[in-house]
């Protein structure tokens, strides 16, 4: 038993009412050259989409730096204006969210590893008493992805699958997360 | 998009490593909450080593939050109805530490127990005078503080008589991508904790009772609110930093 921490609860049915920023999709501006777009359903067990879940990205900058004290690399203010790593929105009535935000740069790993691009994704719901988590990667970068040692870990290349975006149009990824099902997506334990 | 630059080369990256809270949250699948069947994983939770995006997160301050944010009362022509209260205490990690400047985001319903939502149609009133949103940041010392009115308990669907103890819903980022938390408040004495699933889905029950606030007479104000007092305590970090292998 962990000393003391505040347990999670769902974030119900409302959480419009709290969560929801004018900028929250926005982990770059949509101008910003190299800006791409991810988007996808967030689908139950039976396929349904979720009106009332969120989305929450975050990753590295195109440097593969963070602005965070905690990098024992140093905290590196990103080199593009107005990027902060971090995004959110809320499923519409359809299930979909859509961010905005710049391709990550590959991580250095204290196993000497590198870590792919990717961004690691925090999804809340009602009918969810805890957040899932799972991570996006990208369709085109086949040899990183191939010596990441997350997917590595993934046996199973039908799950590993689930993990990496589809390529949409230019500057789009397309990334579904399945709760439960068949092509369930991978979530981790963090 | 392009293919990303090469890795930068790691010599020595000793990394932070955050508790894992072993029994503390509900489990996904928690049959008495229907809604829990069709929103759960079924395959089992795949082990990530905590590296630099989970050990890393985003650092939100006073620039996410306007003046009368904290103030849930504020911000309308008139004042809500209901009991006023005081909510306040400290954000803290599980390792001690106070977690200052950090972003908490609130929900809630209103003093009748009615979300001003569309999607309720709970026929208690809405108060026009109450939206049940605010944000506030925690200070040098993790300390925080909202004015709001004390919610309703309302009805719901997951099963015949169905009602939610009063609460209030939390939104905490702390520092790093692995202390995120989602959760909710509740208030002390409340007959209907026995009969709630969502707040019994919490398997341990002392880590259920962190989630009930306590009345605190130091931090009422006379003639004006009543106050409770609610500490949360995030996943702080181990002893141990150094780690090899899969350190979650």
């Amino acid at each position: 038993m962990s000393a003391g921490i505040t347990p999670s609860q769902t974030v119900g049915p409302y959480l419009a009412l709290g969560l929801p920023w004018a900028d929250g999709p926005f982990a770059a501006t949509p101008d910003t050259p190299g800006a791409i777009r991810i988007s996808g359903l967030v689908l139950d067990g039976e396929g349904v989409p979720l009106p009332d879940a969120v989305v929450e990205t975050w990753q590295a900058d195109p440097d593969g730096r963070f602005d965070h004290p905690d990098d024992p690399r140093g905290a590196v203010q990103p080199g593009v204006a107005g990027f902060r790593g971090f995004a959110r929105c809320l499923t519409d009535g359809a299930g979909r969210y859509e961010i905005v935000t710049l391709k990550p740069g590959s991580l250095p790993t204290p196993d000497g590893d590198t870590e792919a691009p990717h961004l690691d994704v925090s999804v809340f719901g009602r009918g969810m008493l805890n957040r899932v988590v799972t991570r996006i990667y990208f369709p085109d970068e086949e040899a990183a992805n191939a010596a990441d040692p997350v997917l590595r870990a993934i046996a199973d290349p039908r799950r590993r699958a689930t993990l990496i975006g589809e390529p949409g149009g230019d500057g789009e990824l397309r990334f579904d997360i399945r709760l439960q099902g068949d092509a369930e997506t991978v979530f981790f334990d963090v | 998009m392009t293919v990303s630059n090469p890795p930068v080369a790691s010599g020595g990256l000793v990394l932070p490593r955050y508790e894992v809270a072993a029994g503390v949250h509900p489990p996904l699948d928690s049959p008495a909450y229907r809604s829990s069947a069709l929103r759960h994983p079924k395959q089992p939770l795949v082990p990530l080593a905590q590296r630099l995006t989970e050990i890393t997160g985003p650092l939100f301050g006073a620039e996410r939050v306007g003046e009368p944010d904290a103030d849930l009362t504020a911000g309308h022509p008139g004042e809500p109805i209901g009991e006023r209260i005081i909510v306040h205490g400290r954000v803290v990690d599980s390792d001690g530490r106070p977690v200052p400047d950090a972003l908490i985001e609130v929900w809630q319903a209103n003093a009748a127990g009615r979300y001003h939502h569309v999607v309720d149609d709970h026929p208690a009133p809405i108060d026009p005078n109450f939206s049940g949103g605010g944000r506030c940041v925690t200070d040098s010392l993790g300390r925080y503080r909202f004015v709001t009115v004390k919610p309703g308990p309302y009805p719901w669907g997951n099963h015949y008589n169905a009602w939610r103890p009063a609460h209030i819903h939390f939104s905490l980022f702390g520092r790093a991508f692995t202390q995120r938390l989602i959760t909710q408040m509740f208030f002390p004495g409340d007959p209907l904790f026995p009969l709630d699933p969502i707040f019994n889905s919490i398997p341990d029950e002392r880590a259920r009772q962190r989630l009930i606030s306590s009345f605190d007479i130091e931090t009422t104000v006379p003639d004006w609110a009543m106050a409770y007092r609610w500490d949360i305590v995030l996943r702080g970090r181990t002893a141990t930093v150094f780690e090899n292998g899969d350190g979650r």
